[in-house]
């Protein structure tokens, strides 16, 4: 099965945007070739601004060009982007509304080796409760396409993100992503498994695995987590017996517990969380550590047929 | 050179304006609003900035961004007065559903580049508008006022590395340099000279001034349009309170307002000193 890492997606597709739209800047913090906005810069370094490790610095000198019109991409890892600028992000991006794409690369525990000062597992809980904030996750190299594609006809702040790792690619040419909708990759009514990002493609797995048991589970690629697909996730809450969300981040305030926020007022539902419990994340190979950390097809696999 | 006299005129009335939006609101920040004040008018009445109170948006205009934004009373009572909105509406500062929030939101008042409040992130914002005009060949310059105080953020120094790497001789950055912040001198809370070789060591080009002497303003910002390939930053000293004989260097007028009765008699004050303009 093919394989791209969505990070790498980001930097090609971005390259190719800033082909046809002379408005599109990019922004780097010394990642530029670990975040993939290196070719960009290299096709466009007029337009392509390097502030060195300096993320606060990054978000406002980004607010500041988006002010005057332009459509600002800027990356770094997920850890500085979210967590050291984050601030910068909630008073000059997101409150002034300025048309800036945070676009971090790795995040979550898969960046490996690096350890846990450097692995991001906050991240979408940090920017989800931002107001104004679209926070977004594409699960393979296809939808990051799309997604990017989107994000550049909404005039307002993103956050979209990226990861380290080489996912599986899930979907075609002919993928219609829309920000706020969720796409159901597998239909079924014994349960739903719904994921993000990395773990899309384990929930995937995971859906083919039970079935050989004879269990139907609905997976859904929660690919925009802010605003979330009511709609989607009300169906699947009343057509299948509950639902186990799968994520590479904390179980406190990502996915799961945007997920749990609805349904405890719309329709009371059991939602069990696959991800990250609590504890820093550390040193290891990215797919050693999904291993370890319980983030694979076999852990949602053993969650749903725990709760069956 | 714009008629210096009306322009200290000017500063008075805008002086009065700010205490008596302070006062209307019963909360704001008159110590820092009312040492910007000598700054602000030379930057909006002296012919400095080029923007039109009809057109705010005008993306060919000068960009200014208060990065000391508590000091918005004083930014609110110049583009009041200059019809950026009606001036009528000033003494709604702070209150519920005025768009003159307690620090400047640029979606809600015509004539704000940037929204600002935390301190220390308007210097990148202002960098990013400078380096804006270098990609795309815009000739707009940029200025922007700092606090003494703020610059004990960490984020202004890497806008200061930022502003000399990408040479931004487009952008001037003024600090308000009034010696006081809330929990007392600056240099006695957090020293920060010495602030000229500061700077110069980060390939700005520094002008010293008196931060109440228009005329001395006017010719630093004058200077500043010569300076070619760095960006300039003008280190005006000045009072915080300015203006307010109970108020000048009074570290506990940094953000509580006058009473009613502080505001008749600043405005007695005032009033003496306008009528030695007429």
């Amino acid at each position: 099965m093919e394989e791209k890492a969505t990070r790498i997606a980001y930097g090609e597709t971005l390259a190719s945007l800033g082909e046809t739209n002379p408005n599109i800047v990019v922004l780097d913090a010394d990642l530029s070739g670990s975040t993939k906005t290196s070719v960009f810069a290299k096709k466009f370094p007029e337009r392509f601004i390097n502030v060195g490790i300096a993320e606060q610095d990054l978000m406002g000198t980004a607010a500041g060009i988006a002010s005057t019109g332009k459509i600002v991409f800027v990356s770094t890892f997920a850890m500085f982007a979210a967590g050291r600028a984050y601030e910068q992000i909630r008073n000059t991006i997101a409150y002034s509304k300025f048309n800036v794409k945070i676009c971090p690369s790795h995040a979550g525990i898969s960046v490996g080796e690096d350890g846990a000062s450097h692995q991001a597992i906050e991240d979408i809980a940090l920017m989800r409760v931002i107001p104004e904030m679209k926070v977004l996750c594409p699960a393979d190299a296809i939808e990051t396409k799309k997604m990017l594609e989107k994000a550049i006809e909404y005039n307002g702040p993103v956050y979209i993100r990226l990861a380290r790792l080489a996912t599986p690619i899930i979907f075609d040419e002919n993928y219609n992503f829309e920000i706020g909708k969720i796409s159901t990759l597998r239909e079924g009514n014994d349960v739903t498994i719904a994921a993000m990002g990395m773990l899309v493609g384990e929930a995937i797995e995971a859906s083919k695995i039970l079935e050989k048991e004879g269990i139907k589970a609905r997976v859904l690629n929660v690919s925009t987590i802010k605003p979330l697909d009511k709609e989607t996730i009300l169906k699947a809450a009343k057509e299948t017996k509950f639902i186990v969300t799968a994520e590479e981040h904390s179980v406190i305030g990502g996915l799961g517990s945007a997920i749990s926020e609805f349904l405890s007022e719309e329709y009371p539902t059991n939602v069990y969380k696959i991800g990250i419990y609590d504890r820093f994340g550390e040193s290891g190979t990215g797919k050693e550590l999904l291993e370890k950390f319980g983030l694979k097809a076999k852990d949602i696999v053993a969650k749903v047929k725990e709760k069956l | 050179m714009f008629d210096v006299k009306s322009l200290e005129k000017k500063a008075i009335e805008i002086r009065k304006m700010i205490v008596d939006m302070i006062c209307a609101a019963n909360s704001g920040h008159p110590g820092g609003s009312l040492s910007a004040v000598d700054i602000l008018v030379s930057l909006y009445y002296g012919g400095v900035l080029n923007v039109d109170p009809k057109n705010s948006k005008d993306e060919n205009r000068d960009r200014f961004v208060l990065s000391k934004g508590h000091s918005a009373p004083a930014l609110y009572a110049v583009l009041g007065d200059k019809g950026f909105f009606d001036k009528n509406i000033l003494n709604t500062l702070r209150k519920y559903g005025s768009p003159l929030q307690g620090h400047p939101d640029m979606n809600k008042v015509a004539g704000i580049d940037a929204s600002t409040g935390s301190l220390g992130q308007g210097l990148s914002i202002a960098c990013g508008m400078a380096i804006s005009a270098k990609i795309y060949k815009n000739d707009y310059r940029v200025h922007t006022i700092l606090g003494d105080g703020e610059l004990q953020e960490g984020q202004i120094w890497e806008a200061m590395m930022t502003a000399a790497h990408y040479k931004l001789d487009n952008l001037v950055a003024v600090v308000d340099n009034n010696n006081l912040q809330i929990d007392g001198n600056v240099d006695k809370v957090m020293g920060i000279e010495p602030l000229d070789e500061k700077f110069k060591s980060f390939g700005w080009e520094v002008i010293k001034i008196d931060g109440h002497n228009i005329k001395e303003i006017l010719e630093a910002f004058e200077t500043a349009k010569t300076i070619k390939n760095k960006p300039t930053v003008i280190i005006a000293n000045t009072i915080k309170g300015k203006g307010v004989s109970f108020m000048e260097n009074v570290c506990g007028f940094h953000g509580v307002a006058p009473t009613c009765e502080e505001k008749e008699k600043a405005f007695s004050e005032l009033n003496v000193c306008l009528g030695k303009y007429c």
